[in-house]
């Protein structure tokens, strides 16, 4: 067997020098950026996955980036048509998927072309040999075979045949080509397990599991699974190759999983109705990125989950708003398009005054846009969306595990207050993976809704004094028959009422009570930094991550600066105005045009600055660094 | 189905103390008063009993009956009720709707809640206009109708509301009259005995801006000749003494209008009701005069499982009250950090 690592500098750079690189023993790193990256057909949303799993029961903190292509199955071999999963992983705290990757697995040379610019200069590069073809290599776009010309120069490049090993590690297995060909993933995934000294059993179990009708593609998975690995430990041994070690993330004891995104807010949802007692009614319609939001949920059944795929955006709101009514609560998700169709529906609900979830998976726009980007511009919608003065709650996640607590917050809050509340979430942190430290049943919240069940001086529009909330009477519940509508109403009895005055009171109350919310919402926190600080970046979402870091090294290097993270968009928390006031600069870092900023902006009448980013991915560390430096200048 | 604790109550039982403000001749107030007759006769609960409506003269409906009432958004009604049969199966719900409300705006909606067979009665008031909008044609309008969005007449054809029911899989369709207050109260006994969808078109004149579109079917010098009242298991017959019936055209497959006694045709030739053939139902659904009488009373009623019942029974198979340990824990890998 042998080994071609280009260039001769990889067991220098991977050893460090020329005798640990021959040793078996692995060289220790403190983090490390790996994208998978290939056709759309090649496996690699599940070869990250997998290799995301593994990570975390090694017990390293992570965080991960899902980019895929809008086009199911792209033609073979296209640029169009690359997926990649891409994963950073350390022995310290992880807050983001990574600026540049060290590490790019490459499966074809469509892989290759996409990422190349992206890898780290030095950086290493896994490449399947056996896919560049002059037909594949065409097809991404180079003039020339980039394995014989000078594009892989500045870096580290392994080539292997993947594709002949794959198909000799699954040989006797009697499987066609084309299915012994589509093992490669596993046996890649085989070596990067091997290289980073991580586990395997999650993943055997796993393809156990889910092939457990086709034991024989199990088997075959598997068998790559641990050539590739093999491959690994031989080639250690007879070459130059080495493998690395991250440590064990120091983290709080207790029982650790990960989570995507999704996974988080469906369970934050789950729970969220059960503190408030009610069952949920999720009316959903196919739409990318929230899709996954609806699968989630119709596999909870047991949980008091009931999932309606309706006919259309509008049906999907509706259903929602009727099951609320009914005394279940109402939950629909969606993303940008659809949520804009849910418009007039939402209206309702806050005419109305029903308890609602409106989860809205943000994605690049405008129209259509691009579905499978990742975009936070959909804050004016939420905030503005309405027609006449509609106001409603908004929150906004900002990592995939926080997509719980918000979840939570969302149902707490829209029963509490008898309101619909939109929840921000992005592409991003849909998809996005993270370890979790799974909390104790028993410490989970509690705030069970009480019916209007007592006819006695019932008015379907009386408040509570403190929430403003109106009561919740729902049909089946004698002596409270009444009508609601989208009509304005008389402020007690709820019958269609054209009065001036009262449509004046009304309309205060309604946004007085959505103010009010303020009075039940955790101060802002400042999250990195002092309140003393020269300049604050304030963000929202899932910019959380390049944000912080980038505060945090902006500081090492000396500069005064502080991050703000706004969970709570409307009603923004009470000491906000005070909080920013205290700062010289305000930076709002956004994925849109600038948004929030405006927001502050008006709130505030504060000259805050925005720093904005639209081009469908994340914000690098290094393009919020460069920002803070340009605008402190010197580190004092 | 019991009456409250208060024993049986009576159409004034189920009105409010709200100002009915359809104008004065309204088709919509004889229909108001059909239903809230049936109510008692049905024994249903008020507090059980959900009327939603959407947008239009005929969705003000619910502000007028004593029972749990939503006026919603316009052609969006069957979308609520869906939902609120989801959250409660229990409650007994009829939706009120126009033909612009639930053909044109709302047509969607109309098709996918019978295409699933939700257990819910919806009441289409068709008077071939818009009026809370002052005047507008509407989807069920003639090739022609002027109306002030058509001044030199509608170039577009009607859309028939009980063939879309059929199109759409309903499973219960019938059409009935404002005015016909005898036979009403049956199909709206027979639309609430139905379990699943069932779709009751209503013909309702429009005397402010579409007076006597109907009256070539309803005027009592032509109904007796333009007016079929179907019943299951009789001869489709009409006309005075029920001298008129209804065949099959031999070698073709289309309906004729004859008349007993011509050119040798007896009772025996023609044919029998059969409201679960969904075949006849469908051309007994567009027959339109003078070739052919309106066909009234139930066209197709064949029971099938509901949405309900088909949603209870996935939810049944999930044991109940799982545990929240379960859903954080289970389904994954899970490891533990330890001090």
């Amino acid at each position: 067997m042998v080994v071609r690592i280009h260039r001769g500098q990889l067991g220098e750079k991977m050893g460090r020098n020329t005798a640990a690189a021959r040793s078996p023993q692995r060289e220790v790193v403190e983090e490390v950026v790996i994208r998978f990256a290939g056709d759309s057909g090649d496996g690699m949303q599940v070869t990250g996955a997998q290799f995301t799993q593994e990570t975390a029961i090694f017990g390293n903190d992570l965080a991960t980036f899902p980019d895929f292509p809008a086009e199911i199955r792209a033609p073979v071999g296209t640029t169009f048509g690359v997926s990649a999963f891409q994963i950073h992983f350390g022995s310290h705290e992880v807050r983001t998927s990574g600026d540049a990757p060290d590490v790019l697995v490459a499966m074809n040379p469509a892989a290759l072309k996409v990422s190349l610019d992206d890898l780290k200069v030095g950086g290493m590069i896994v490449l399947d040999e056996g896919t560049f073809n002059r037909r594949n290599i065409a097809k991404a776009g180079f003039d020339s075979n980039p394995l014989e010309d000078d594009t892989l120069a500045p870096y580290q490049t392994l080539r292997l045949d993947i594709s002949k090993m794959t198909l000799e590690a699954v040989k006797d297995l009697d499987l066609s080509q084309k299915e012994s060909l589509r093992c490669k993933n596993f046996w890649t995934l085989g070596l990067m397990l091997w290289m980073y000294d991580r586990d395997r059993r999650a993943t055997v179990e796993w393809l156990n599991k889910k092939f457990s009708q086709r034991p024989e593609i199990a088997k075959a998975n598997v068998a790559a699974l641990n050539a590739g690995h093999a491959f690994g430990e031989t080639a250690e041994l007879s070459s130059n190759l080495v493998g690395f070690t991250v440590a064990k993330t120091d983290v709080a004891p207790g029982v650790y999983r990960t989570v995507t995104g999704t996974e988080a807010l469906a369970w934050g949802l789950v729970v969220g109705a059960r503190a408030a007692g009610l069952k949920i009614m999720l009316g959903s319609y196919p739409i990318t990125p929230a899709s996954p939001l609806l699968h989630n949920l119709a596999n909870l059944k047991a949980y008091g989950v009931t999932t309606f795929q309706a006919e259309d955006e509008i049906a999907a709101v509706c259903s929602a708003i009727g099951a609320s009514y009914a005394g279940a609560l109402g939950v629909t998700s969606s993303s940008g398009p659809g949520i804009a169709l849910k418009t007039e529906a939402i209206g309702l609900a806050i005419s109305t005054e029903l308890p609602l979830v409106i989860v809205n998976a943000q994605r690049a726009g405008p129209s259509t846009g691009m579905p499978t980007k990742t975009e936070q511009s959909d804050l004016y919608l939420a905030v503005y969306g309405r027609n006449a003065d509609a106001p409603l709650p908004v929150l906004a996640a900002s990592t995939p595990t926080d997509c719980f607590e918000v979840a939570i917050e969302s149902v707490r809050i829209a029963t509490k207050y008898m309101t619909p509340v939109i929840l921000l979430t992005e592409g991003y942190l849909a998809n996005a993976a993270e370890p979790w430290r799974i909390p104790d049943p028993d410490d989970l919240p509690s705030f069970p809704v009480k019916f209007r069940t007592d006819p006695e001086g019932f008015q379907p529009f009386a408040r509570d004094a403190d929430t403003l909330a109106r009561p919740w009477a729902i049909p089946g519940t004698p002596g409270l028959e009444h009508r609601i509508g989208g009509l304005e109403k008389d402020s007690v009895t709820g019958n269609i009422s054209y009065d001036a005055e009262n449509h004046q009171h009304m309309t205060d109350v309604r946004a007085a009570k959505i103010a009010g919310i303020a009075r039940d919402i955790p101060q802002q926190e400042i999250q990195c930094g002092e309140e003393t600080d020269v300049m604050v970046l304030v963000g929202w979402g899932s910019t959380f991550g390049p944000i912080n870091q980038a505060v945090r090294q902006a500081r090492e290097e000396g500069h005064s600066v502080a991050h703000i993270h706004i969970r709570y968009i409307v009603p923004l928390p009470s000491n906000l105005g005070d909080l920013l006031n205290g700062f010289d600069r305000v930076l709002v870092p956004e994925m849109n045009n600038g948004q929030l900023l405006t927001l502050l902006r008006s709130t505030y009448a504060i000259d805050a600055e925005g720093l904005n980013k639209v081009s469908g991915r994340p914000f690098r560390v290094s393009e919020i660094l460069d920002a803070i430096r340009t605008r402190m200048g010197d580190a004092s | 189905m019991t009456g409250t604790a208060t024993g049986q109550l009576t159409a004034k039982d189920f009105t409010t103390d709200q100002e009915v403000r359809w104008c004065p001749g309204c088709g919509d107030y004889a229909i108001l008063k059909s239903v809230q007759r049936t109510l008692p006769e049905l024994g249903v609960r008020r507090e059980n009993t959900v009327f939603v409506s959407g947008i239009g003269c005929a969705a003000r409906f619910p502000y007028y009956m004593s029972t749990y009432g939503f006026h919603t958004i316009h052609g969006r009604a069957p979308a609520i009720a869906t939902g609120i049969k989801l959250a409660n199966p229990d409650l007994d719900v009829w939706i009120v709707t126009g033909d612009g409300d639930a053909l044109s705006i709302g047509g969607n909606h109309l098709i996918h809640v019978l295409r699933r067979n939700v257990d819910v009665q919806i009441l289409l008031f068709n008077n071939e206009i818009y009026g809370l909008t002052k005047g507008q044609y509407s989807p069920t309008s003639r090739r022609g109708t002027r109306s002030p969005s058509t001044p030199k007449g509608s170039v577009e054809n009607p859309i028939s509301a009980a063939a879309l029911a059929l199109g759409a899989s309903g499973r219960f369709v019938a059409r009935t009259v404002d005015t016909h207050q005898k036979r009403m109260p049956q199909i709206l006994r027979r639309a609430y005995e139905h379990r699943g969808a069932s779709l009751v078109e209503i013909l309702q004149n429009c005397n402010v801006f579409n007076d006597k579109v109907f009256s070539h079917i309803t005027d009592k010098n032509v109904a007796v000749e333009r007016q079929l009242h179907l019943e299951h298991g009789k001869p489709l017959l009409y006309g005075a003494d029920d001298s008129r019936g209804l065949r099959v055209i031999p070698g073709k497959f289309e309906l004729e209008a004859v008349t007993i006694g011509e050119n040798g045709i007896t009772k025996d030739d023609i044919l029998i009701h059969d409201e679960t053939n969904r075949t006849l139902a469908s051309l007994l659904a567009v027959m339109e005069p003078p070739a052919l009488p309106v066909a009234l009373g139930v066209i197709y009623c064949d029971p099938a499982p509901t949405y309900g019942d088909g949603v209870r029974q996935q939810e049944e198979v999930a044991d109940s009250e799982a545990s929240l340990e379960n859903l954080l824990r289970g389904g994954g890998r899970t490891w533990t950090v330890m001090e």
